[in-house]
Formats: structure tokens, C-alpha cells, sequence
């Protein structure tokens, strides 16, 4: 034990040692970006480019690129609205942009539009950028968030901001990750039912419609792998004799989709 | 040559059989028709053919998107989810990496007695595959826990990954029970089948262990980089639509595999040299002495020689990261990852002082060591200013008032020391003279004979200056006259400098040795101070593969699979320092507890209680007699 006590105090004192550098060394906590929605009702042009400043050093992630260290422009150090319509006249430009609003939302949703001499990926001869389109994953602005970052870089130097303030939330469905009012999750199969509209062309409940085959004996003709691959992906198959017009239900959850789907299953009577 | 123990023919098949058993077993995830059919894209392939529609079905009933849990979606049992899968998980992960590691180096020197005819290394070897048992017990134990814990905090983040990896899964228990079952025949068969042929099957035994060992690794490490770099997927549902192989092999698979290998070596390397420097400290007589400074030795050449190349494998894996995502890699390494760096910093340059240290020390083993001992000083000095300019932080956090003095955000000196260029220098410098203190060592107990052994020293001067003169030349050049391309560049200049040194030095020294007189080396001769070399290594080692683990799970940020499958749940945040550096001390302290268990049951089983005496003084068994 003896041979021992020495050797295990030297391991714990130096484990403690290292353990001591983390406490010399600034203290950060990465929070995981908030999903608040914005409310657009109460926006101001003010608080709409203070929006995008906020945005463009946090959730955006920009100035982990954009930054003095060389990986990207550093979009503070110079007048983004009169470079950007230098480089729409570029002739290595590929874009469609027209003025400089539409090139700086055009830069963050298709980077590779044009890419500044020296910033493009290893071995693209400048062709591609290594920046993510900010609307995909991991970064996923919504429209309104990437408005308020151009509204920003416009009005930083001092340029006319040209970006129109947001009136109003989008419409239901449309792709805003942020904004967007989901509607609430269905609790019984009825409601799923309801909230996607089966009933409007397939017999089901107490609804009646021939647009459709009828769901009321759809357990007794289809397994319920298949009845949840029809749903997944109405036009991989098609029931015979009738059109093929079952739209895809992209914002049914995985527990709404295995709710109506069990429910099915178990529909094995052809009612009147 | 003793013909009973040499039989090319039969001897020629022996490599392949473990690679056969990788292919069975790589071709047996072909016959689980879940994983195969899992991917919409086979149904482009098989077209539309009976077959195919049956696959199309059951592909898209798989292709569901990744689940989105809410926050009030995960269970809450009252202590923190995220804790006790980090703690059980890196607990794992240790003793995985010794179980799979030690195995690797085992049967090389199992290979080296049987080649030298030298029981010393034979019994050895054995003595090592000890501590490896008992902890593969441990290790099994911790994975369970894991998977219960993942099961029971992170239910949806385990149903899709059961989705993706499907029943690659049971690939992975059929694996497990292959290395159960070699692991015992080849620990407890060792003296059975110690001599002649016997041997033979022995070492098979031991290089069908080690395949099925490195399967696991990469199969395991498939899930990691699947969370990291999803591939097989649909990038805008997470829908799995590849099938198994597109999903293993994502862009991260191969360099975290090698960087992976090389770190168990080294890691597994460095607790066994603890166990041989524990031994070495409670040894009574000189010849036990002699036995564990010799293991001790052997350990410390394994955990450095793994550890030498360590960086360049680690240098493939951040630039596949970067080249996966570049925001990712920047998260890492320039964003609010990138301190954690320093402490990185300070643990390497701990295990290289402790393992020049061993070797410098080591000399006094021979008396040819003296001519050596002049040149420690200045390897010492390369060192220690390497040490310190790779802790050198970019920037710090100031007052205002110190920002006026300063002149600006950054030290004007001490700033450009702050930046990866001068690190790069740093690191590699200290690789290179690690590497002189390695072969200052081994020439320690030699005399060469050669005719040209003034120009071959001199020629290994001149490579020693001509790469040093590279590595620092590249870094200052491309690192801070160029812009950022170049600078990752001017890496691989000093990787090709620092790797013509290490292989320059071992071909020179191979040759040079051709005849030399070789002095006596006294095992056993070093003071025990030197052992303490030996802790600071895997303590080191474990602190470091605590840390960098971490850093390489937390570069995902709030997602549990990178950019399909958020991580809603209330610790998706990433630590201060503080807390991550608490993490990691109390993980590698219950680790030392769990590896002093081990020690202690390694010892154990070696130990006999003596025959009680009877009442005449005789022992019982004497009195029976």
C-alpha cells in the first residue's frame, strides 16, 4: 500500500492541475439558438435591422467566418452595397441578382453565385463556396430573419435600406422555420382525420365521397405497412381506377402518422 | 531453423483467416434484408420489378422523417440526462480502448518471444492480456449501461438511430460474443499452447482477436460519425434512405478509425506502463525490478511510438471535418471550442516531457548513456519554449483600461504566438526532438562499428537541421505572409518534414547497427523517480481523451445528429470550461478507482495464501506429506 499511496496522490494532484486550467480560462456557455418566433405586427424598421445585427453575430452564425481572421470577407470592414452591385457586373458572377438587396439575399441562399477570389473551397479554382446556404441546416433562417440580416448590411454603411418590413406572419405551410404557426398536434385519430382532410375525398367516419377508395374496409385490403407507405408517399402507388391526386402531408408528426395509421388497420367494415 | 515450428505453406494461410472472418462478417449485414431494403435508392436500382416493389414498400414505410421531440418529450428522472451519459459513456470508451488496444501489441510481442525464442517476453505479454481481461468485464458492464441510459433519456434519438443502423446492431452483439470467446481461449489457452505448432495456433488465435477487436472499433465508430456527418439520409427529412454501407461510411468514418487506433495504442500503452511502474515500486527483489522496468520500458515505446503519429492522424480528421463543414470545423477550432485547445495543449506537452523524461532518465541504465546526457539540455529548452508557445492564447479577455495600454485586442508580441501558424511550429518541433530524445535512447547501449558512421551522423545532423529550418520556415511564411489557403497548406510541409526525421532516423539507425557492439543494459538501474513518468502518461493520456472527446461530441452543438435531428432537450447547450473541466476530472478519477481495481485484482490472481500451520509447526500440507 505504501508503494502505492505516493504514486496515486502525484496522479490525483495532477489530475486536479489540469482540472485548475480550466478555471484560468474565460468562462462561455454556448446557448443552442432560441426558436422565437417574430412577431411582425410590432416590428419597426428600427428593431428589424437591430434584429438582423442580433442575428447576424448570434443564431446566424456569420461572424464565425466573417470575421479579421481571414476565412471570408469581413462584411464589417467594408460597403457591402456598393461592392455587391461591383461584383453583379463581375464577370465570374452567376447569379440572377439585380440590385444589391436581392445579390446579399441571393449571397446567403446560393453562396456559390459568386465567390470572391481566394475564398472559394480547396480545388474549386474559386467556383464554390465553403459557406452553407443559410436557410438549410444547421443555420435554418427563416425569411424574415434573412430579410433583417440584409436590412442590416445595408444600413451599417450607411446605405438606403431597401428591404420592405414584414407585414405580416406567412402564410401556414410555407417554408419559415421560425415564423411559421404550426398547427396544434392532433390528439385522436378522428382529428388527425380532420386536420389533414382525408374525409374530403376518401369515405371514412361518417363522411361519404368517391374521390377517393373508401377507408372504411381499407384494414381488410391493405397491411398496415402499406397503409402507412400510401401515406408517406401517396404516389408510389395508386389505387386502381382512381386519379392520382393524394397530396403528401409533409407537417404530419410521427405520432399523428402512426395514430391514423393503427386506426386504419383496424378498419375492416365496408359500411353503407 | 526448427522444422516443427516453421511450415511456409500452412503458415502462409494464417494472415488471412482473420481477414476472411471481417469479410463473413462485413457480407453478413448483406443478409439482413431491413438494412439493405431500407433505402428508396435500391428501389431506383431493382426498378420495377416484383422484387423491387416489395422493397419499394417496405423502403418507404421505413423512410420516415427524424423525429423532432420536444423539450417536455424527454424523460426527467431527477439528475442531469446528459451527465450520466457522459460519464458512462467515456467510462466505456476507456475501457474499450484498453480492451481492444492492449490485444494489438500484445501479440506483436507475443510474436517477438516467439521469434527470439525469449520466454521473457512470452511471459510478458501475458502478463499484460491480465489487466486487459479484467477490464474487458468492466467495459461490457459500462456499454450496457450506456445503451440503457441512451434508452432511457434520448428514447427518440435511439429510435432513430435503430432506424438507421437497424439490425447492423446485432452485427455489432455477434461481434461482442466472437471477442468474448477469443479473449478467454487466448488468455487461458496461453501456457496450453505455448510451444512448437501449438504456438502457432496461439498467435492465430491472438490475430483473430484483434480482427474482430478492430471491427468492433469501426463499427462503433460509425454511430459517432453518423451523429457527426449523417450520410444515407435525406438531408432535408433525415429520412434513412441509403443502405447500411452508405450509412456507415460517412466522411468521417476513416479518419476517426485511424485517429481512433492509433490513440487506443497509445492510451493502452500508457495504463499498462502504469501497472509495470506499480509493480516496479512495490518490487522486493532485483530481478522483480529488472522484470517490470523492462515491461515498464516496453509500455512507454509502445504509448510514444502510437502517439508519434497521433497529430497527423488528427490533422486528417480536422480537415475532413472542415472540408464536411467548414462552420463546424471553425466551431472547433476558432469558435467557443477553440480554448479547450489550450488545455489540450497543456496535457500533450505533459505526456511529451513525461516521455522524454522516461528517456532521458532511462540512459542510466548504461554506461553508454553518458555521452548522450549533454545534448537533454537542449532538447529540454525546444520543449519547455514549445510548451509555451502552444499555451500562448490568441486573446485573452481584458479591461478596458488594459485594452488602452495593449493598443488593441491583441498582445503585440505575444499575439501572433496566439495563432495556429505558431503552434504548428511548436507541435512539430517538439515531435522531432522527441524523436532525437527517442533515438539519442537506443543508441545509448551501442557502440557502432560502421565504417561510415561519421557521415551517416553527419547526415542525420544535416536532416535534423534541414527539417527543423522547414518546419519553422513554412510556419512563419505561409502562416503569416500568405492568406488563409496557404496557411493550411504550409501543414502539410511540416507533417512531410517531421515524418522524412522518423523515417530517416529509423532506416540510418537500422543501418548503422549492422555489427555494433552492444553494451549491457541493467534493468532495474533507474530511480524511482523516473516511474513517475509513467503515472503522469496515462493520466495524461485519459484527461486528453476525456477532453477531446468531448470536443468531438460537442461540435454537433444542439443536435444529435448534425443538421437532421435536433437536441431539444434542456441541456442542448454547451458548457463553460469550468464545467467541462469538473466533467472530465471526476470522470478520470472514477477511471484511476476502476484501474487501481483492476491492478489490484491483476495482482490478486497471483498471490497464494499460505498452508495454515499445525499444531507441531508443519504446514498441513507438510503434515499430509
Amino acid at each position: 500500500m505504501k508503494a502505492l499511496a505516493k504514486p496515486l496522490g502525484f496522479s490525483v494532484a495532477l489530475i486536479l492541475a489540469f482540472a485548475a486550467v480550466t478555471y484560468v480560462l474565460p468562462q462561455m456557455k454556448g446557448e443552442a439558438p432560441e426558436e422565437k418566433a417574430v412577431d411582425v405586427g410590432e416590428l419597426t424598421m428600427d428593431s428589424f435591422i437591430a434584429l438582423g445585427e442580433n442575428l447576424y453575430s448570434g443564431k446566424g452564425t456569420c461572424t464565425l467566418c466573417h470575421n479579421q481572421l481571414g476565412r471570408a470577407p469581413d462584411l464589417l470592414t467594408f460597403n457591402v452595397g456598393k461592392v455587391s452591385l461591383e461584383r453583379i457586373s463581375d464577370s465570374r458572377y452567376q447569379g440572377k441578382a439585380k440590385d444589391s438587396e436581392s445579390y446579399l439575399r441571393e449571397s446567403m441562399l446560393q453562396p456559390s453565385a459568386y465567390v470572391v477570389k481566394g475564398f472559394g473551397k480547396k480545388g474549386s479554382n474559386d467556383t464554390e463556396s465553403p459557406m452553407p446556404a443559410v436557410d438549410q441546416a444547421p443555420i435554418q433562417l427563416s425569411e424574415v430573419e434573412i430579410s433583417a440580416i440584409v436590412a442590416y448590411l445595408q444600413k451599417k454603411d450607411g446605405n438606403a435600406v431597401t428591404v420592405a418590413l414584414p407585414k405580416a406572419a406567412p402564410a401556414a405551410g410555407k417554408k419559415d422555420g421560425v415564423a411559421e404557426a404550426k398547427p396544434p398536434q392532433a390528439q385522436s385519430p378522428e382529428e388527425v382525420i380532420a386536420k389533414f382532410g382525408c374525409a374530403a375525398c376518401h369515405s371514412i367516419l361518417k363522411t361519404q365521397s368517391a374521390i377517393g377508395p373508401s377507408l372504411n374496409d381499407v384494414g381488410k385490403r391493405l397491411k398496415i405497412d402499406q397503409i402507412r407507405a400510401s401515406i408517406i408517399d401517396p404516389k408510389a402507388e395508386i389505387a386502381k381506377g382512381f386519379p392520382p391526386i393524394m397530396p403528401d402531408f409533409p407537417t404530419m408528426t410521427v405520432s399523428e402518422l402512426e395514430m391514423v395509421v393503427k386506426f386504419l388497420a383496424q378498419q375492416t367494415t365496408a359500411q353503407p | 531453423m526448427n522444422p516443427l515450428r516453421y511450415r511456409p505453406v500452412r503458415s502462409m494461410w494464417r494472415p488471412l483467416l482473420p481477414a476472411l472472418m471481417v469479410a463473413v462478417i462485413g457480407l453478413s449485414g448483406g443478409a439482413f434484408p431491413s438494412v439493405v431494403a431500407a433505402a428508396s435508392h435500391v428501389v431506383e436500382q431493382q426498378g420495377a420489378s416484383v422484387r423491387g416493389d416489395e422493397v419499394k414498400k417496405e423502403s418507404v414505410a421505413e423512410s420516415l422523417p427524424a423525429p423532432k421531440p420536444k423539450r417536455s418529450d424527454y424523460p426527467s428522472i431527477g439528475v442531469s440526462s446528459r451527465a450520466v451519459v457522459w460519464v458512462v459513456a467515456q467510462m466505456h470508451l476507456f475501457f474499450g480502448a484498453l480492451v481492444l488496444a492492449v490485444p494489438i501489441f500484445v501479440l506483436v510481442i507475443e510474436l517477438i518471444g516467439f521469434k527470439t525464442n525469449d520466454d521473457r517476453f512470452d511471459d510478458m505479454a501475458h502478463e499484460f492480456m491480465k489487466v486487459s481481461l479484467t477490464a474487458y468485464a468492466i467495459t461490457a458492464l459500462f456499454g450496457g449501461t450506456l445503451a440503457l441510459s441512451l434508452f432511457l433519456f434520448y428514447p427518440h434519438f435511439m429510435t432513430y438511430m435503430m432506424r438507421a443502423f437497424g439490425s447492423q446492431v446485432l452485427v455489432y452483439a455477434v461481434l461482442f460474443f466472437l471477442e468474448s470467446i477469443l479473449l478467454y481461449i487466448y488468455y487461458y489457452g496461453w501456457n496450453a499452447l505455448r510451444y512448437g505448432n501449438r504456438k502457432w495456433v496461439h498467435l492465430t488465435l491472438g490475430l483473430l482477436l484483434n480482427a474482430v477487436g478492430t471491427t468492433l472499433l469501426v463499427v462503433a465508430n460509425s454511430w459517432s460519425t453518423f451523429m457527426m456527418a449523417p450520410s444515407g439520409i435525406d438531408p432535408a427529412t433525415g429520412a434513412v434512405i441509403g443502405n447500411i454501407w452508405e450509412i456507415m461510411k460517412g466522411p468521417l468514418w476513416n479518419p476517426l478509425n485511424l485517429h481512433r487506433f492509433l490513440a487506443n495504442i497509445a492510451f493502452g500503452g500508457a495504463v499498462v506502463g502504469a501497472y509495470a511502474a506499480f509493480k516496479f515500486l512495490a518490487a522486493k527483489t532485483p530481478a522483480e525490478k529488472a522484470h517490470y522496468d523492462w515491461m515498464g520500458y516496453t509500455s512507454n515505446f509502445i504509448a510514444i511510438l502510437a502517439f508519434l503519429p497521433l497529430p497527423f492522424a488528427g490533422y486528417w480528421l480536422m480537415a475532413e471535418i472542415y472540408a464536411y463543414s467548414q462552420q463546424m470545423g471553425i466551431l472547433a477550432m476558432g469558435g467557443i471550442l477553440a480554448w479547450l485547445f489550450v488545455i489540450q495543449a497543456v496535457l500533450i506537452c505533459t505526456i511529451l516531457l513525461a516521455g522524454n523524461y522516461y528517456l532521458w532518465t532511462g540512459m542510466a541504465r548504461t554506461e553508454g548513456g553518458e555521452r548522450y546526457r549533454w545534448q537533454i539540455k537542449y532538447i529540454a529548452v525546444v520543449l519547455v519554449f514549445g510548451f509555451l508557445v502552444w499555451v500562448t492564447p490568441h486573446n485573452v479577455i481584458y479591461t478596458g483600461g488594459e485594452i488602452a495600454k495593449l493598443g488593441g485586442g491583441n498582445h503585440p508580441i505575444l499575439g501572433p504566438l496566439g495563432i495556429m501558424p505558431a503552434k504548428n511550429i511548436a507541435v512539430f518541433l517538439m515531435l522531432i526532438f522527441t524523436f532525437l530524445s527517442f533515438q539519442l535512447y537506443r543508441r545509448a547501449d551501442k557502440v557502432i562499428t560502421v565504417a561510415w558512421q561519421d557521415w551517416g551522423n553527419a547526415l542525420m545532423i544535416v536532416i535534423y537541421i534541414v527539417a527543423s529550418a522547414n518546419v519553422i520556415f513554412a510556419g512563419v511564411y505561409y502562416g503569416y505572409f500568405t492568406n488563409t489557403v496557404y496557411k493550411v497548406g504550409s501543414s502539410v510541409i511540416q507533417v512531410v518534414s517531421t515524418v522524412v526525421v522518423i523515417v530517416a532516423g529509423v532506416v540510418i539507425d537500422t543501418l548503422m547497427f549492422k555489427g555494433a557492439k552492444t553494451l549491457p543494459v541493467y534493468w532495474g538501474k533507474v530511480s524511482d523517480r523516473s516511474q513517475y513518468a509513467l503515472f503522469a502518461l496515462p493520466v495524461a493520456f485519459t484527461w486528453l481523451m476525456a477532453l477531446m472527446g468531448y470536443i468531438r461530441s460537442s461540435v454537433r452543438t444542439h443536435w444529435h445528429v448534425y443538421t437532421v435531428m435536433k437536441d431539444n432537450s434542456p441541456e442542448n447547450f454547451i458548457p463553460t470550461l469550468q464545467t467541462v473541466g469538473n466533467m472530465v476530472t471526476g470522470i478520470t478519477l472514477l477511471f484511476l478507482i476502476f484501474v487501481l481495481f483492476i491492478f489490484w485484482i491483476a495482482n490478486l490472481s497471483g498471490t497464494k495464501q499460505i498452508p495454515p500451520a499445525t499444531d507441531g509447526g508443519l504446514t498441513a500440507a507438510e503434515n499430509t506429506a
